[in-house]
Parts: C-alpha cells; sequence; structure tokens
C-alpha cells in the first residue's frame, strides 16, 4: 500500500526527507488512553453523576400510538410526599412550524420530547416529574392521569399512504411534488436525483431485473440508555452533564427548547456507552433543565430499556424498488430506484441519503432514484450509522447479484467491472477524487475467504457499500505542560477510539510518543465550537485540527528557542520532537521537556490552536463484504460461518480501532439482516421492548469478523484519513440476503430473514 | 408507596415461618433471573423476598441410594461441573445449561427456572423426561411430587402460599439410557427457547427401544408430554421410519400460540423436527457410553 509523504504536510518551513516519509506513531497499535477506566469501570457514563441535593426524574409516557390528548391530571400525583415537581409540554419554550435549520426542525424536536396537545407513538413522553427518589418519581409518573381521545394508528407505509387515512400531522403538505400539495399528508417530501435518461436507455438493455424489497424498523442498540443530570442556577445558568455525541448540539438544541440563550448552558460531556447516531439528537436533557428551574435543585434523569426502545433511536424500515439494465458483457446501462422510507411520527427519514448513496458505488451513466418520506405512529427516526444506506445498499446489491446469476458471471467480477473509480460522476452529482472502492474488490477476489469452498445449504453473498463522509467545524488545542508532556483537547466526545488517534496524530505531528500526549474531550466552555461526533467526520476534520493546533505550537516553540538562543526565528526547524538551529552545531538542539523549562523566561505558557471548518476533502469510503451462511433447511435458521469485511480506510491512525469499526459496523448489520425488527400489536404498542425479544446479535451469534483494511490515502488529509466509522454498516444486509438467497435458492427480498420466514419459503 | 423487606433464613423451617407469616405477599429468591427482572419491570411487589441461599439442603447435591438429589437453588454452573449428573443425566444439564449466557449460570437454577413456571422454561421438559421429582416443605411437613404435575398453567404452579421447593430428585436410569434436550432460538444464547425438546431413552440388549419419554417446551400452556411416543418407538429400532412417525405425534401434541417469538404453524414444525434430533442424540450417547 502507499503511503501519505509528509511532504504534504502542510507546515512551513519543512524539508521532509526519506527517512521522515515513514510513520513513528501512525499505523502502531498502543492501548487507548480511555481503555484502563473504562475496562475497570471507573469512567463515568452518563447515569454516573451525582450531585448535592440532587432530584431524580421520571416520564409518563402515552400508551397509545395515535390520540388527542384531552387533559394531563397531575394532581394525585402532586399529592405524593417527595414529589417536588411537575412539567409538560407547555413548560418548554413557545416555538413555531418555522424554527428550524438545515439539521434540525426544533418545533418537532420540542413536541417530541414532550407531546403537545396529540401522542402521536407509544411510549411518546407527556409528562415529567422530579421527586426526591427514583421510587417516588416512577410512582408519581404512574400516577399522571391523562385522557385521550383514541385515533385510528399508521403504523406502516402501505396504510400512510391510502386515501382518506387517518393524518398524523396537519401541518404536513408533501413537498417536493411537480403541484404543490393542497390537502395534508403523512407523506412529507418527494426527492429525486436523475442522472442521463434512464426512462429511454433502459430500452437498450439486454438483462434487466426488477424486484422489490422491504426492511423493517430496527434501534441503533447502544447499551447505555440516554441519561442526562441538569442543575439551573439563580442566576440563570444552567449546566448539563449527559452522554451525546456532541455536547455543542445537546447545548444549542436544549437553550432552544428551553427559551434560554445558548451561553447561559454549559454542557458537560460524559463517557458514552454507544450512540451509534442515536445520540445527536435529544430527550431528556430541556426536561431536566426545566425541573431543576422549577425546583432550584439538579435533576438527573436516566432512561430504562423500554424507554430507550420505545421513544428513542431507531432507523427507518422502507421499502425499495429497483430496476437495473446491462448488456450481455455486464455492463450496467441503467438503473431506477425508488425508495419510501418510514419517518416515524414527525417528518425526516433518511431516505434523500438512501437515493444518493444507492448506486454511488457503480459507474452508471443514467439513473433515476426517488425517495419518499412517510410519516407513521413509530418514534421519530433518529441517525443510525450511514443513514439510508444501508436499506438502499441492500436492495441495489440484491439486484446485481440476481444480475450475476443471471449473467452466470461471478459477482465481484461484475462489480469490477462497473465499479465508480477516479473521475466518475456519482448518480448525486459529485465527481470523485482518488477512491478505493476497486481496490477492495481486487483484495477480495484475493482473499483466502473467496476461495474457500462451500457445502450444501451453505452460501456466499457479496455486497459493496459507500457512505460520502464528511468534514465539518472541528476545533483542537494542544498544550505543553511545565514537564514537557503535552494536553490535546478537542471537543468531540469519543466513541469510536478517537483519543487515542488524536493523540496519535498530535504525537506523529510533534515527533513525540504517544504516551506523552494526553488527549481529553473538553467542555462547551473549555473549547471553541466543533461540530457534533458523527458523519465519519472526528478522525478526519477534528483530526485535521489537531495537526494544525500541533503545528501551531510547533512554530511557538521554534520561536521561543530562537529567542532563547538569541538568533533569528528562521534559523531554528522543528525535527524528531526536537527544536534545531540550522547550520549551528554548536547550538544543542532543544527537546519539549527543555522547552518547557525556558516557557516562562521566554514569554509565558506555550499552546497551539486551530478552529477550522473543513468543506473539502473528506474522502468518500467504500468497502466490500464477504459473508458465508448456512441454513438449517428443516428449520430455517442461519448460521454465520464465515465474514470479511474490506473496506478502503485511507491510512489507519490506529489499525486496531479500525478493524473495530468494520467487525462492529458488520455485526449491527448482521443482527438487521437476520433478526432484528420493531414488532407492533395491531393496536400500535411495540411488543419487543428489551433485548431478549429485540434480537442484536450476541458475540457468540458470530464468526470472528475477519478485516482487510485497504489504504488508498485521502489526498484531503495529511496523514491520507478517511472516515471509516459508517461505511462498513452500508454492505451486510446486501451480503447476508445474498448469502441466505444462494444457499436456499430462492431471492430473498424482506428482512428480516429470520427462522420462521426462511422455512416458511423452504419448506 | 411500596415497601420491601428481604430475609435469607437458615433452614427450611425457617422460611416456611416467614412464608406463613407474610400470607402470600412473599417471593422466593435463589438466583433471581427471572424474579429481580420481574421486580424492576414492576410486574410483581412482593412485601418480602425470601432468600433461600443460605438454606443447606437447597445449595447442595446429595447422591442418593436410588438416584442424584439436587438443591433448588443449586447453580447451573455447578450442576455442569458434577461429573456423575453430566454422565447420567445429560439431557438435563444441557438444558439447565441453555439458560442465559455464562454470567447468568453462576445464578439460574433448576428450582427458579421450574418455579417461575414459563412454558418455555428450557430445564423443565428435560426433568420431566427424566421423571424429576420435586420435594416441596411446609407447615405440614414434606411432600413429593411429579415434576411433571408442579406447572399448572403458565406462572401457575401447585405451591401453596406457604411451601418452597426444596430440592429435585431425578431418579437412577437403566444402564443403557441417556437422554437430549434441544432449542430452537434465532440466536445463539440469551434467548428463550421458541420450541424446546427432551428425550429421555432406554435400549434394551439389542438395542431396540425399551423406553421412550419426550417432553415438548413452549409449545403449549405448559411442558408436554407426547403421550403417544412410547408405543411409537418401544419395541422399534431408532431408524428414519420410527423417528418420522415420531416427529408427526410431536406435531399433534403442539398446542402453541403466535407470539413474538414465533409462529404456531412454525413451532408446530420444528417440534417435530427437533424432537427427531433429540432422540437421536440420546440414541448416539447410548451407543457411545456402551463402546467405552
Amino acid at each position: 500500500m502507499s503511503s501519505v509523504r509528509t511532504e504534504e504536510l502542510t507546515r512551513p518551513n519543512r524539508k521532509a526527507t526519506e527517512e521522515e516519509n515513514k510513520f513513528k506513531v501512525i499505523g502502531t497499535r498502543p492501548v487507548r488512553p480511555d481503555g484502563i477506566d473504562k475496562v475497570t469501570g471507573k469512567a463515568n457514563f452518563g447515569a454516573d453523576i451525582v450531585l448535592n441535593g440532587m432530584l431524580y426524574g421520571a416520564i409518563h409516557r402515552s400508551k397509545h400510538a395515535h390520540a388527542l390528548i384531552k387533559k394531563v391530571d397531575v394532581s394525585k400525583a402532586l399529592k405524593l410526599e417527595g414529589v417536588k415537581s411537575i412539567i409538560t409540554h407547555s413548560d418548554l419554550a413557545t416555538l413555531k412550524p418555522t424554527d428550524k435549520n438545515s439539521n434540525v426542525n426544533f418545533f418537532d424536536l420540542a413536541r417530541n420530547v414532550l407531546a403537545k396537545d396529540k401522542v402521536l407513538y407509544d411510549g411518546h413522553a407527556i409528562a415529567a416529574v422530579a421527586a426526591i427518589s427514583q421510587t417516588i418519581a416512577n410512582e408519581a409518573a404512574r400516577l399522571i392521569e391523562v385522557e385521550y381521545k383514541i385515533l385510528k394508528p399508521v403504523m406502516n407505509i402501505k396504510t400512510a399512504e391510502k386515501k382518506n387515512t387517518p393524518i398524523i400531522d396537519k401541518n404536513i403538505f408533501t413537498e417536493g411534488l411537480k403541484e404543490p400539495a393542497k390537502k395534508p399528508s403523512n407523506i412529507a417530501k418527494k426527492v429525486e436525483f436523475l442522472l442521463g435518461d434512464p426512462d429511454k436507455t433502459f430500452e437498450q438493455a439486454e438483462i434487466v431485473v426488477d424486484r422489490k424489497y422491504s426492511t423493517q424498523t430496527v434501534h441503533q442498540g447502544y447499551i447505555e440508555p440516554h441519561a442526562c443530570a441538569a442543575s439551573y442556577t439563580k442566576d440563570n445558568q444552567a449546566t448539563i452533564w449527559c452522554s451525546s455525541q456532541g455536547a455543542f448540539m445537546v447545548r444549542a438544541y436544549t437553550a432552544k427548547l428551553c427559551g434560554l440563550e445558548t451561553s447561559k448552558i454549559k454542557v458537560i460531556p460524559a463517557e458514552i456507552g454507544g450512540g451509534f447516531g442515536g445520540k445527536t439528537t435529544i430527550y431528556l436533557e430541556p426536561l431536566a433543565v426545566k425541573l431543576s428551574e422549577k425546583t432550584g435543585r439538579p435533576v438527573k434523569i436516566v432512561m430504562n430499556r423500554t424507554e430507550v426502545m420505545r421513544a428513542t433511536g431507531p432507523t427507518s424500515g422502507g421499502t425499495a424498488h429497483v430496476k437495473l439494465g446491462a448488456d450481455k458483457k455486464g455492463n450496467f446501462i441503467a438503473g431506477l430506484i425508488e425508495l419510501k422510507y418510514e419517518a416515524g411520527a414527525f417528518a425526516g427519514s433518511p431516505v434523500g441519503l438512501g437515493c444518493m448513496t444507492a448506486f454511488a458505488p457503480y459507474n452508471l451513466k443514467h439513473v433515476k432514484c426517488t425517495g419518499w418520506d412517510v410519516l407513521v405512529n413509530r418514534p421519530k427516526a433518529a441517525a443510525y450509522r450511514a443513514p439510508g444506506a444501508p436499506v438502499a445498499a441492500f436492495a441495489v446489491e440484491s439486484a446485481i447479484d440476481e444480475l450475476a446469476s443471471k449473467l452466470q458471471m461471478d459477482p465481484i467480477h461484475l462489480r469490477l467491472k462497473n465499479c465508480a473509480t477516479e473521475g466518475t460522476t456519482a448518480p448525486y452529482g459529485v465527481t470523485f477524487d482518488k477512491i478505493g472502492h476497486k481496490e477492495c474488490l481486487e483484495a477480495a477476489l484475493n482473499s483466502n475467504h473467496y476461495r474457500k469452498k462451500l457445502k450444501p445449504y451453505q452460501g456466499r453473498g457479496i455486497a459493496s457499500g459507500f457512505w460520502f463522509n464528511i468534514g465539518g467545524n472541528s476545533s483542537a488545542e494542544i498544550m505543553i505542560n511545565e514537564d514537557g508532556n503535552v494536553t490535546v483537547a478537542t471537543g468531540n466526545p469519543d466513541i469510536g477510539g478517537s483519543r487515542a488517534s488524536m493523540a496519535m496524530m498530535a504525537a506523529e505531528t510533534l515527533g513525540i510518543n504517544m504516551e506523552n500526549v494526553k488527549p481529553i474531550v473538553a467542555d462547551t466552555e473549555s473549547i471553541p465550537y466543533s461540530d457534533l461526533t458523527g458523519g465519519s467526520r472526528v478522525t478526519f476534520a477534528t483530526g485535521k485540527a489537531v495537526i494544525e493546533a500541533a503545528e501551531d505550537m510547533i512554530t511557538e516553540m521554534c520561536k521561543r528557542a530562537a529567542k532563547f538562543w538569541k538568533v533569528d526565528p528562521a534559523q531554528v526547524e522543528w525535527k524528531n520532537g526536537k527544536a534545531i538551529c540550522i547550520e549551528r552545531t554548536d547550538i544543542e538542539p532543544m527537546s519539549m521537556k527543555q522547552i518547557a523549562k525556558i516557557a516562562f523566561k521566554t514569554g509565558g505558557a506555550i499552546s497551539g490552536k486551530a478552529n477550522i471548518n473543513v468543506k473539502k476533502g473528506a474522502g468518500p469510503g467504500f468497502g466490500l463484504h464477504i459473508c458465508d451462511v448456512e441454513v438449517d433447511p428443516e428449520t430455517g435458521r442461519v448460521t454465520v460461518l464465515k465474514y470479511t469485511a474490506i473496506q478502503d480506510v485511507g491510512k489507519a491512525i490506529h489499525p486496531s480501532y479500525v478493524e473495530g469499526q468494520l467487525q462492529g459496523g458488520a455485526a449491527q448489520g448482521i443482527g438487521w439482516a437476520l433478526n432484528e425488527e420493531y414488532v407492533y400489536s395491531k393496536d400500535g404498542n411495540l411488543m419487543n421492548t428489551g433485548f431478549l425479544d429485540y434480537r442484536i446479535p450476541v458475540a457468540s451469534d458470530l464468526p470472528m469478523i475477519e478485516t482487510i483494511l485497504v489504504e488508498v490515502p485521502n489526498p484531503g488529509h495529511p496523514f491520507g484519513v478517511r472516515g471509516v466509522g459508517e461505511t462498513p454498516i452500508v454492505p451486510p444486509l446486501g451480503a447476508v440476503a445474498n448469502a441466505v438467497s444462494n444457499a436456499i435458492g430462492r431471492r430473498m427480498t424482506d428482512l428480516p430473514l429470520n427462522p420462521i420466514k426462511i422455512l416458511s419459503e423452504i419448506g | 408507596m411500596h415497601q420491601m423487606n428481604f430475609a435469607a433464613p437458615k433452614t427450611v423451617a425457617g422460611a416456611v415461618k416467614l412464608l406463613v407469616q407474610n400470607k402470600g405477599r412473599s417471593k422466593v429468591i435463589a438466583g433471581g433471573t427471572d424474579l429481580l427482572v420481574q421486580l424492576r419491570m414492576g410486574k410483581i411487589k412482593p412485601g418480602i423476598i425470601i432468600d433461600i441461599k443460605n438454606i443447606k439442603e437447597a445449595n447442595q447435591i446429595t447422591i442418593e441410594k436410588n438416584g442424584v438429589r439436587i438443591g433448588a437453588a443449586v447453580s447451573g454452573a455447578v450442576v455442569g461441573e458434577h461429573e456423575s449428573i453430566k454422565r447420567n443425566w445429560p439431557g438435563v444439564v444441557e438444558a439447565l445449561e441453555l439458560i442465559g449466557s455464562t454470567q447468568i449460570q453462576g445464578r439460574a437454577s433448576l428450582g427458579g427456572n421450574l418455579c417461575n413456571g414459563s412454558p418455555a422454561a428450557d430445564s423443565v421438559p428435560a426433568l420431566i423426561a427424566n421423571e424429576a421429582i420435586c420435594r416441596i416443605a411446609g407447615p405440614n411437613g414434606k411432600r413429593d411430587i411429579k415434576v411433571q404435575n408442579f406447572v399448572k398453567s403458565p406462572s401457575k404452579t401447585i405451591l401453596k402460599r406457604d411451601e418452597i421447593l426444596t430440592s429435585l430428585f431425578l431418579p437412577d436410569k437403566p444402564n443403557k439410557s441417556s437422554s437430549a434436550y434441544l432449542r430452537l432460538i434465532p440466536r445463539t444464547e440469551m434467548d428463550i427457547a421458541v420450541v424446546g425438546v427432551a428425550a429421555s431413552l432406554t435400549l434394551d440388549e439389542n438395542n431396540k427401544c425399551l423406553d421412550a419419554i419426550i417432553c415438548l417446551g413452549a409449545v403449549a400452556p405448559k411442558a408436554t408430554v407426547v403421550k403417544t411416543a412410547k408405543k411409537i418407538l418401544v419395541g422399534k429400532k431408532i431408524n428414519n421410519d420410527s423417528l418420522a412417525t415420531l416427529g408427526m405425534a410431536c406435531e399433534d401434541t403442539c398446542d402453541p400460540i403466535n407470539d413474538t417469538r414465533g409462529t404456531i404453524a412454525y413451532r408446530t414444525k420444528v417440534a417435530g423436527v427437533l424432537a427427531k434430533r433429540a432422540v437421536q442424540i440420546a440414541h448416539t450417547r447410548i451407543l457411545e457410553k456402551a463402546n467405552l
């Protein structure tokens, strides 16, 4: 694999030599800085905070999927000894439907955290209680009485689309239609991406596959339930302790919902026990702040698993109709996809992203992708790892598998023939720079896994996946302590080993060992604004900020050395972790330890910073997964025998944690494909609200997920980094479904592929 | 507000006394792998929890003259390391060991699994297939009843409110006997049986079936013995023909429900499949034992 040359580093005054081109820290596998605390139980997660005089919160939730709230009676609950306050939607700031930005509709968010005049899904929060103990709070929540006018629930896309079906939100008029919608609808939006003239080009196709696919609502399945504590003080300032994917996101959203100025809130990030996108929004924080404001005491609210399943997450179930045309040699000619995604009870499914990613791994000149965002009486969809992409990829990768068998072609060769490369224009309009899809396919062909023979009732499936990856706003500060060691601070919660990679990139840039760098996740008052941890952006964008901050500090250290040596700063260079005076052999180079000692004499403490908005160069991620399964023909049960995740990761800063990302994404995708689904009663009540019956895979369900890291350096990053966290959940749905379909000789189009479904197909 | 006491008596008499005093407001805890979950979910609100793990009889394994006696609170992990139980009642051990996961095995017990009264309890069909006997203590002393008669309906047992299950007795088996338990779950562990089947088999000197008990779990309101199994198998070799007939008999015995875990059609079909496989495993175990 090629590696990035250090000339590409942007710092001036640097002349790289061949010797320097070898990374010293990057690519090694040190123990993560947060590891010991996490494995010994010392790390503080969202629920661990305890404050003096703290009250405990509990939430009364709707038992109906769709109903008007006629009356909320809190009188019995308030009479219970130990209950301090109860709030409902009217205690939040008054917002209008127009209170929104490109990321979030605050009017909807406020109605989601506490229902306004209508409950829209089973588990929808209606009122929140603060009491002196959790037991009392729970009992008080139970004593709240709600009078409903029950409405017919709209539980799936088919019902939502029907004429004369109940309307979930009367403010919703379908956007994106040629003629503006005149009546409210459960369809919030139509999106369309068009490249070339697919309708006409299909006529030239010699082989066409045309099929419909469907998937169910699934949850991110993070182990740590949502939790927060808030303290509101007499000077109208609030402090929030919580686990989230972005302290600045929590601050901004909570401020809006509580009617506070952003700066009046301080958010202190706790460790996060999984988010996968599900913690890029808020549920509890405004409730805790308002209850704290009312009671004058800190309030902690922790969800239980049932609440997490009923009211947070999930990602959309959906349907996909794919039509793919090719010539007899296997060249793709045209592709169509129509996606319909459940948004939950508020507009905003990731269907647009599904459309944009569907055909992105391929070089197709004629493509049309149409998406429909459909409201149903289920929880509001939240981001989940590569939002929108897995369902679309499941459909497209299944279609390609079917095409390959029709053409009697190897499915990898078929993909190689059509894969996107540098210069390919994706259906969503972007022309790719250097990308590694082809390299992933080649690595798959050369893998031992792909050569392994299969037995009867065993099947192999392969599928590709694509994710954009993003940049965004990132801040980093770096300082040298009195002992010469370094602290590097960023504003991004560490959900995937980012502290390790920040420390490693800082160490590499400074030319020191990683042990001498302590990475921290700072609170909202200790570091400038950073976008949340998501979009696979942190190692890329925040990493870039860390490198620039380290370079900023190097410049300052060189100046200090020059001052101490009384030479021109232009004569000082940074090399191998030391300041050196060029062309002066009589002056001994100065280590960071020595520079720390002269800091106060030469002008005070030394630090560096970078506040950047990375708009370009994120470098898309492509992956290819190979899955072998065995189907028990008498019970329909699927065993995953062997699984390999291959991905272009740009440059793996810490290969173990990159492999972990690939393995984790594959595991989640396998669960999605085989057993995970929200099961609702016909009245719209969620039937599987715990991990017993919402079956994410356990360790023994999976083989060791093997990984192959392909490194095609991203030209947009000094070390070649690409985001790696999201791409690995895109291929598994298709890989598993293709494997099962090939094992039983029938095309499986409806996920999850649980034993019941498979046996009814073959039995 | 709900208030709850906790007691850990050292004797059966002490536990019974607490049960009498608390008049049906008690819950007995062994490992608590079901009870604590029910408590946390607010499904039960007992006035007192009586822990039986300090009671010797409930916490020991004793080899008796005609079999082995396992304390009601003995954990799966302990039973799973007991050589003679593993050798003579492999179906019971494998059923018990399927409950939960490695961590749960440190707590889960045969007594708890039985008293919880779940139709899907893994160890119950295996106990029934091996003709296990419950020992129950109450204010009037001890009584013994068959495990098969212990559970009445989902969550309901024949235990009176002041009675306690202290141990389970597994009667010795003839020489050429073995047993097996299989269950279907979509996962590999941490799951509840969609279907469970226990088989206990005894062969004669010509390797023809001398005795067979097949018990199905999760396909009826309680674990159910396949009544026709003996008639189908006894006097015959264990082969595809006899097993096919057995499979059909198992399907006929099923009276399952549709729920989030399985459908009627699926449960019925798989019960037959697992029964055939369980009998085959027990059969293989007998032959392997004979060859040792």
